[in-house]
């Protein structure tokens, strides 16, 4: 059983973001990436796998400022391989890592490819569900738990649906999954785990061929104009409360 | 497999996608209606709807603002399974060759719409809260970097747009026109590597947050697990309940049944009092249309500011107290 997990580095939104002079895209001057949150759900449900059924686990992301920490990370939590897609120059698009995986991967030979149900920057689609669309393996997004059948010729996953509904379906592999959450939080390495994975391990490379993919023309891009935006109440704790709890009063939501 | 190109789309026709849940059309199929017309109306173009599932044929009255309603009613189609959908959908779009195709952003929709553009070869728009025409051209407002900024995006040629649920007015999309209806011949289902087992019904609440008329909201920013005392301090001194965020509902926090937003619960209280919430589009799906929005978030730029009525920029932590103890001194108990 091999479990591929595709990953991508996005711009930490705790972080301000800021428009570059283009208009256009972002400032990435200053940016700090991070793997995207469901990433890393993703890779905590194949590291769970591999505890449970002995899957051998790849990790994969694009090359980006970070992503060598972000795959020794991954080895630390238990992947066994990690390699940087590279050649698809700065902040490929999705369409792209998916059409230059639909053509690395099946070199590398896979039962299941796991990736996050979407990242922030995902414009143009979720790179997992466009990756299947290539290849026309069955997929299911918005996945909260994934077993594998003992001889892993099938998975068995838990989708969400609206409303707090799941549906249990039965996938054949290969296929791939878009991860919502994994079925525990995703676990945390201490730093000297990670830097003992720097030692044992090195990063591999898979070269991307980059393919001719639709794109979108992005005419601008913009902090969002609010409909209203909130009035502010300013002063300490004390004050704040204080006003806030005349307004909840004057609407009879305090009696 | 190469994805083929769908050729030149000479129509200015728009297809919606519509989403059925329980047996019954969801409200975001009559929102995407809403705006599948405007763009339809833009390209001068008709409106179609694909209404897949099972027991559609008495329903496809109810879709009555489309000008044609193309359905398929078969056992096969009774719960959404992604490959089962797409195949259909992918016949219908090759053979109508729509100039947009409009699907729902929503757990479901999302698993249609990217596959689908990567199996016609044309462009894909994620997130989409708005979608009109402009010199024959489709351009869409789309939501990136969780709701902090927003993506102009125009699509020369055919494409697959997935829109954010409660974007456009349902009642706009609730016509009650005499569209064309037409069964469509549903393609060859053998081979399936996918099937579905069985539903699983959300756990019983203690509390149902959908009927309180005060929710003191929690999200990550309540940094740990002990500091959500705070919230129901000031929860219980409101009269209301505690709900919160998704992150908090994985980590185990709280119990999915307090999860309000796009995969929990849509409510509409009183007053919502988001602490430490970013106010991602996902989050602000589900209670946008609250009364009243307070928000606390230690980010200025927080996006869930764009919809509160009352914003403080503070740290949750020393607002939820000092709230807690102003209730209660008003309420003549401190
Ligand atoms: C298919 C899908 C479905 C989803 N469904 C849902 C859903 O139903 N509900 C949902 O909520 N999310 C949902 N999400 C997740 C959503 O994308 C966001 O990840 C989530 O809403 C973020 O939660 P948050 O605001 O609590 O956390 P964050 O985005 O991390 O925000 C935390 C905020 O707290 C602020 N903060 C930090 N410290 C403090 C402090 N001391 N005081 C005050 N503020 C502070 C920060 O400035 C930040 O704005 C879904 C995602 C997907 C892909
Ligand atoms: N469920 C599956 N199991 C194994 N291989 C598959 C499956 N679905 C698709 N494939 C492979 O994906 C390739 C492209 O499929 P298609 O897009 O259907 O032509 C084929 O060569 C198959 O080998």
């Amino acid at each position: 059983m091999h479990v591929v997990v595709v990953g991508k580095l996005v711009p930490d939104l705790v972080e301000d973001l800021e428009v570059d002079a283009s208009g256009r895209g972002l400032d990435r001057q200053f940016l700090k990436l991070v793997l995207n949150e469901f990433d890393e759900h993703a890779l905590e449900e194949a590291v769970l796998l591999k505890e449970a059924h002995g899957a051998r686990v790849t990790v994969l992301a694009p090359e980006a400022e970070g992503v060598d920490d972000a795959l020794y990370t991954a080895l630390a939590k238990g992947a066994d391989r990690a390699m940087k897609l590279v050649g698809l120059g700065e902040a490929p698009s999705s369409r792209q890592i998916a059409a230059a995986l639909a053509s690395a991967l099946p070199s590398l030979g896979f039962d299941l490819v796991l990736t996050g149900v979407q990242a922030a920057d995902d414009l143009d689609g979720q790179v997992g569900m466009l990756l299947a669309g290539y290849l026309g393996l069955p997929h299911v997004g918005v996945v909260t738990g994934v077993e594998l059948d003992p001889d892993g010729s099938r998975a068995r996953v838990r989708k969400e649906y609206p409303g707090g509904w799941l549906a249990e379906l039965e996938v054949q592999l290969p296929a791939v999954l878009g991860i919502q959450a994994a079925k525990q939080p995703p676990r945390y390495v201490p730093v000297s785990r990670v830097r003992q994975a720097m030692k044992e391990h090195t990063l591999e490379e898979l070269s991307a061929e980059p393919v001719p993919v639709p794109r979108l023309s992005v005419r601008r891009l913009s902090k969002p104009e609010a409909a209203g935006r909130a009035e502010f109440l300013d002063g300490s704790p004390q004050e704040v409360a204080a006003q806030l709890v005349s307004i909840l009063v004057e609407r009879g939501l305090v009696r | 497999m190469a994805a083929q190109e769908v050729e030149v789309a000479v129509s200015g026709d728009v297809l919606v996608v519509a989403e059925r849940f329980g047996g019954e059309w969801t409200e975001v199929t009559f929102e995407l209606l809403a705006a599948g017309r405007e763009v339809a109306q833009g390209l001068g173009g008709t409106l179609s709807v694909a209404a897949l599932g099972r027991g559609t044929t008495d329903q496809v009255k109810a879709l009555g603002a489309a000008d044609v309603v193309l359905y398929a009613d078969a056992p096969e189609l009774e719960a959404f399974v992604p490959e089962v959908h797409l195949r259909v959908l992918e016949a219908v779009v090759r053979s109508r060759q729509p100039r947009a195709v409009l699907v729902a952003n929503t757990s479901t929709g999302m698993d249609l719409a990217a596959p689908l553009a990567a199996r016609l070869g044309v462009p894909c728009v994620a997130y989409c809260r708005r979608v009109w025409v402009e010199d024959g051209t489709v351009v869409a407002h789309s939501q990136v970097y969780g709701g902090k900024l927003v993506a102009e995006v125009a699509l020369e040629g055919p494409g697959v747009l997935a829109l954010v649920a409660g974007s456009y007015p349902a009642e706009a999309g609730r016509g009650t026109g005499s569209p064309a209806v037409e069964r469509i011949p549903l393609p060859a289902l053998e081979g399936l590597h996918s099937r579905f087992l069985r539903l699983i019904e959300p756990e019983a609440a203690d509390v149902d947050i959908t009927r309180e008329e005060i929710l003191v909201a929690v999200g990550r920013g309540i940094g740990d697990r002990e500091n959500l005392g705070l919230a129901e301090e000031l929860a219980e001194a409101l009269g209301g309940a505690v709900c919160a965020s998704r992150p908090l509902v994985d980590n185990g926090w709280l119990p999915k049944n307090r999860q309000v937003g796009k995969s929990g619960l849509t409510v509409k209280p009183k007053l919502y009092l988001a602490a430490g919430i970013s106010g991602a589009p996902e989050h602000l799906e589900g209670m946008r249309s609250a009364e009243l929005i307070v928000a606390i978030n230690t980010d200025p730029k927080a996006p869930i500011f764009d919809v509160a009525h009352y914003g403080v920029v503070g740290d949750v932590l020393e607002i939820l107290p000092a709230l807690t103890e102003e209730v209660r001194r008003r309420k003549g108990e401190g």
